[in-house]
């Protein structure tokens, strides 16, 4: 009996490595271990054995079923692990093909720049101010001290409301320091991005519709050190760490002493390229002290409080800083334009 | 203002580079906007040496040269230059050479002079661009000679040093002293710390006559012109002016006439001060009146052009006619010509305003009506027309009479401002003491004591403490100022709710495959028409230009679909298979016309699209909006037909609680066609502002469900004419608490179906928080909803 099992065992197992796939394991596990199996035919002769082999033999047949049964566990795995290798292999795929998605939209390059403008702000604790377009010729003039025959009310500059009354639009952004001056009691720290308006004709370089940021620090005690400070971290969040600042004595006439800001040329370093004209340096802002006068007619007192303005045209910005060399493709709108940023 | 350095140089002495001074001069607060080097335009002029001189043949005042430019064959140059001698080192131009000849630059070409052939052109220092006063050894008459030992064939012009760099400014209003030569080396001598020379002028008035004998003037107007000075120089010989003055004159851009009208410019130029000349023939009764023009008075200008005049403008006139527009330019009846015998100078103060607005009126703006209409000092007249003069008798063309007639009823003295050492320390973040404060004073020749400075009146733009803060700030240097960050009290840098809607509309736009768009703000009235919006609708109302650059930029927009439109159609025509743009701006709708007060700016979120989408895809565009922005639940919309641009069969009004805020639809063909759009183009336009204040980004966590929702799928047999929104509210409404969705999946139509009606398929789903549902509690809503919608809209249940 001992051979017999030894037979089947060898038998059993000869067959199951020979088999290639799982019908065929199948088959055998009936074959070998099913209720009219091999093996428990010959296990029916037990019976007939002796008290002192009936348990020898019955470990022995034991040991052949669980022989099979492993053989059997471990070539189940074999083919399965070969047939999902294969199956995976059906499924390659040409993974340098397009991959699919929903595009993303774009954001408009003068949104991002001043998204970029608004953040470096308000990090240093400034809030966003909006007013106006249309505007008066208090605020977007006498209010700043450029009185009624100041050249910069000329008509040429300036597009009018009603004849040359009252209305206008804005050429600058300025307007927007009296307008929270007369709203907001110091300490005040504010940024005015939009829109502003001069009578330019539409070429490479001119629009009559452009964008402008103004910024306002009113408080006690408020020097020039201060407006060059802050206008420092500003070029160097904007144009990055190692950016460096001139200030040159400028006019305006709501602002003084006045200056203009040069930054060093972002894209050469100040070695001098074309971005900056072969100079180093490019013009960022115009900024200066809030000049007394303005202060008063906002109802501010001079004498308790100082402060600095600054202003600066945003479309220069994004021009220099993405290399867009034509200032009408702001205002196209041309998908393939917009898809670039 | 160009600003020729060896012209500075005059008025001080700065020892330094052209590039020195240009980032100097910018940091105390000149603008430089440019450099140009002069003489760049001479060349081939070299060396050389006169081996032989011989008379020529057919010629009494000409010679024939042999001259050794320092190659293997001298060079054979016929001349008629008078004090050339054997051995004599000379500038020659060789041929191809440009130098200064005759009418101006020249090109020397080979050529034969009365027969002889003659390969160049020795040079006189005129000829290469310069004066006596710039080379004192140069003959006054003839040719350049060298007094040194220098190598032949060398280059002339670096032998000499001829090179000078033009230096170009923008001269800010505020400071018209700046627009002269004087007025910059001023500055320049401040920044560099140098001794400042101002002209030495000096006249020694020749002429037997006194002026006031010659002429009168009378100012009617003294607001518009404070002061008029006349000058009266006889026997004047009109001509050229010498070399050195008209290379001053074209180095700084100005070109040269004649001797009289030159002297007028240089002095201008030099000193900042228009000046006029007058033929005194020409002004009847020898007198000068300053007065308004009359209503429907002419002029005929210098240039050859009649001027239409009003009595707004100010003239020179004498007893019967207008012979100049003050400040600007002078009239063709009073000009200097040959045969001038005798000339009057005006050096006069005009109101800076009044001219610039006549300038612009009569359209003519001159050096003159540029410099005055920046405000003179009406100080500046007397040493200009002595200056003028000074040059007359310089020039030798005429006898400068005695005297002048000055009128200057109210004389500008200086004016003292009061300045606190202290409060300008405090202003600039600085530590200067008062001393150092009075010495930087020093330098722009303001007299300052500590307490009260007193300003010169050729700087009106220093009339307060801030103004000398900057003067102080210039000459101390901006860069030497302390870079500080503010302490002071803190704030707190944010955005407000609106900035965050914003932000967060862009985004929303952005992840669906939206790119932002700008458009103009202003557009043509035409739009109207071309998107069909009728004659008498209140968004015709617009906010107009009056001075537009043309109609097509002369109103403020009321809808922004033009704008949109335009670049949909701008994409469609540049072949770009679908373009999806969304803009955030403002329409302007007056409140009033003509505008009485601020019209309201609304920002408007336009969508546009064509290409890839459809009614439905837009539409689900703007409830994710919704949905974002926290209103979805709020949001209704409803079919609409009466958006005369919109088609009226695809189109949805959106409201918000009820009240509308926008729409979304396809564009009427016909509009698509007027755009040149020739795919379909869906827009959605929303009311941001209404948007804005209702949107909330609050948000209340609902526990997940903990019992299965139990759902019943139905499909109703409707007439096409019913729409969903019907059916849904039907649902909701009968749904009853245990209501938790309504899911439309399919409208069918077809077979099985009978005409003009569709089939419309809903799975509607119902939850309780405690429980599972029991059959019967599902059934009761369902059978509810199926009597309502049999009832009101007729709609059976399929089987």
């Amino acid at each position: 009996m001992k051979e017999k099992l030894a037979q089947i065992r060898d038998k059993a197992i000869q067959k199951l490595n020979e088999a290639a796939d799982l019908k065929t394991l199948e088959d055998l596990r009936v074959q070998f271990l099913g209720k009219k199996g091999e093996l428990t035919g010959i296990l029916k002769g037990m019976g007939a054995l002796s008290k002192e082999e009936r348990p020898v033999i019955g470990q022995l047949a034991n040991e052949v079923r669980a022989d099979i049964e492993g053989k059997l566990e471990a070539m189940k795995t074999a083919l399965a692990a070969k047939a999902q290798e294969a199956k995976l292999k059906a499924e390659t795929i040409d993974v340098t093909m397009p991959g699919k998605v929903t595009e993303l939209g774009h954001k408009h390059p003068m949104t991002q720049v001043i998204d970029n403008i608004k953040n470096i702000f308000i990090g240093m604790g400034y809030e966003i101010a909006e007013g106006p377009e249309v505007e008066t010729a208090y605020y977007n003039f006498e209010a700043l001290n450029i009185p009624k025959d100041h050249p910069a009310r000329d008509e040429q500059d300036t597009f009018y409301i009603n004849g040359m009354g009252d209305f206008l639009l804005r050429t600058q952004t300025s307007p927007m320091q009296v307008r929270v001056m007369e709203n907001k009691k110091p300490p005040i720290r504010i940024i005015a991005p939009g829109r502003v308006y001069r009578a330019d004709e539409v070429d490479a370089t001119h629009s009559p519709i452009f964008h402008q940021l103004e910024g306002l620090v009113i408080d006690k005690g408020i020097t020039m050190g201060d407006l060059k400070g802050a206008l420092a971290e500003f070029a160097k969040g904007l144009f990055g760490e190692d950016t460096k600042v001139r200030f040159r004595p400028h006019h305006f006439p709501f602002t003084e002493p006045s200056a203009e800001m040069d930054a060093s040329c972002f894209a050469c370093g100040g070695k001098g390229c074309r971005v900056c004209k072969d100079s180093g340096w490019i013009e960022v802002l115009g900024c200066g002290m809030v000049h007394p006068k303005v202060l008063e007619m906002c109802g501010i007192d001079p004498k308790v409080y100082s402060g600095f303005a600054f202003g600066m045209g945003l479309e220069r910005v994004a021009m220099q800083k993405y290399a867009i060399s034509d200032l009408r493709l702001l205002f196209e709108n041309d998908t393939r334009f917009l898809k670039q940023f | 203002m160009d600003l020729p350095m060896k012209w500075l140089s005059e008025y001080v002495d700065l020892d330094t580079t052209t590039q020195d001074f240009i980032d100097k001069i910018t940091l105390s607060g000149s603008k430089v906007e440019s450099v140009r080097t002069l003489a760049k335009d001479i060349t081939n002029v070299v060396t050389g040496k006169v081996l032989e001189i011989e008379k020529h043949p057919d010629a009494d005042k000409l010679v024939v040269t042999k001259v050794d430019i320092g190659k293997d064959e001298p060079l054979q140059i016929v001349t008629g230059a008078p004090n050339l001698y054997v051995g004599a080192v000379v500038p020659v131009a060789l041929v191809g050479a440009t130098v200064y000849h005759g009418a101006g630059l020249e090109k020397i070409k080979k050529g034969k002079l009365r027969g002889i052939e003659s390969n160049g052109m020795m040079c006189s220092i005129e000829e290469l661009g310069f004066t006596t006063n710039d080379y004192p050894e140069a003959p006054d008459y003839g040719i350049y000679i060298f007094k040194d030992e220098v190598p032949l064939g060398a280059d002339v012009k670096k032998l000499l040093e001829m090179e000078d760099d033009i230096v170009e400014f923008e001269i800010t209003s505020n400071r018209p002293d700046c627009f002269s030569i004087v007025g910059l080396a001023r500055e320049a001598a401040a920044t560099y710390r140098k001794p400042f020379k101002y002209p030495d002028i000096r006249v020694e008035e020749k002429g037997d006559e006194n002026t006031a004998d010659m002429i009168d003037v009378e100012i009617q107007n003294p607001e518009l012109c404070p002061r008029y000075i006349a000058r009266a120089v006889k026997n004047v010989k009109i001509g050229p002016s010498p070399l050195w003055l008209r290379h001053r004159l074209t180095a700084s851009g100005v070109r040269p006439i004649n001797n009289i009208v030159d002297i007028t410019n240089y002095v201008m130029l030099e000193m900042g001060q228009p000046m006029h000349a007058f033929d005194i023939d020409t002004i009847d009764e020898h007198k000068i009146i300053v007065r308004n023009a009359k209503e429907g008075e002419k002029i005929t200008t210098l240039d050859g052009q009649e001027r239409d005049l009003d009595p707004s403008m100010l003239v020179i006139s004498d007893c019967n006619k207008a012979v100049a527009i003050a400040g600007v330019m002078g009239g063709e009846n009073s000009m200097i010509t040959e045969g001038a015998r005798a000339i009057l100078f005006e050096s006069a103060n005009f109101n800076g305003p009044s001219v610039r607005i006549t300038a612009k009126k009569v359209g003519l703006r001159t050096d003159a009506s540029a410099k005055y209409e920046k405000g003179l000092d009406p100080n500046l007249p007397l040493d200009a027309v002595n200056r003028a003069v000074q040059l007359v008798e310089m020039l030798g063309c005429g006898e400068v009479c005695k005297g002048m007639v000055d009128c200057y009823p109210n004389k500008r003295e200086g004016w003292s401002v009061e300045y606190s050492t202290e409060s300008i320390n405090a202003l600039l973040g600085t530590k200067l003491s008062q001393q150092e404060m009075i010495d930087l004073f020093k330098l722009v020749e303001v007299k300052a004591d500590g307490k009260t400075a007193l300003i010169p009146t050729f700087r009106p733009d220093l009339v307060s403490e801030a103004d000398l803060a900057e003067e102080i700030a210039r000459f101390y240097g901006y860069d030497n100022i302390e870079t500080t960050l503010a302490a002071g009290t803190p704030t707190v840098g944010k955005k407000s709710h609106s900035q965050i809607v914003e932000d967060k509309v862009i985004d929303t736009m952005l992840s669906l495959g939206i790119s932002e768009a700008k458009c103009f703000s202003f557009e043509s009235p035409k739009v109207f028409d071309k998107l069909n919006i009728p004659a008498d609708s209140p968004l015709r109302n617009t906010v107009t230009i009056s001075n537009p650059l043309g109609e097509d930029f002369s109103i403020m927009r009321t809808v922004t679909l033009n704008g949109m439109l335009n670049s949909l159609s701008t994409n469609y025509n540049r072949r770009n298979e679908s373009a999806h743009l969304f803009e955030i701006g403002k329409v302007y709708t007056p409140k009033a016309l003509p505008l009485t007060e601020l019209p309201d700016e609304i920002r408007m979120i336009t969508i546009g699209m064509y290409g890839n989408i459809d009614f439905y895809g837009i539409k689900g565009i703007t409830e994710e909006l919704f949905t974002v922005l926290g209103v979805r639940e709020r949001i209704a919309y409803s079919p609409k037909s009466d958006i005369s641009f919109m088609h009226p069969g695809r189109l949805a009004d959106i409201s918000l609680d009820g009240e509308s805020i926008g729409y979304v639809g396809e564009i009427h063909p016909s509009v698509a066609a007027a755009y040149n759009i020739g795919a379909k183009p869906y827009v959605a336009v929303i009311d941001f502002e209404k948007l804005a204040e209702n949107a909330t980004f609050d948000r209340e966590y609902k526990a997940l469900p903990k019992y299965p929702a139990v759902a019943r799928d139905i499909a109703l047999l409707v007439k096409e004419n019913v729409i969903v929104k019907d059916i849904e509210d039907i649902i909701k409404a009968k749904g009853g608490k245990l209501l938790e969705s309504i899911q439309l999946f399919d409208v069918f139509r077809g077979k099985q179906i009978p005409e003009g009606y569709k089939s419309v398929a809903y799975s509607i789903s119902f939850r309780a928080e405690d429980r599972t549902l029991t059959d019967d509690e599902v059934s009761r809503p369902v059978k509810k909803i199926l009597e309502e919608l049999e009832e009101k809209l007729d709609a059976q249940l399929r089987g």
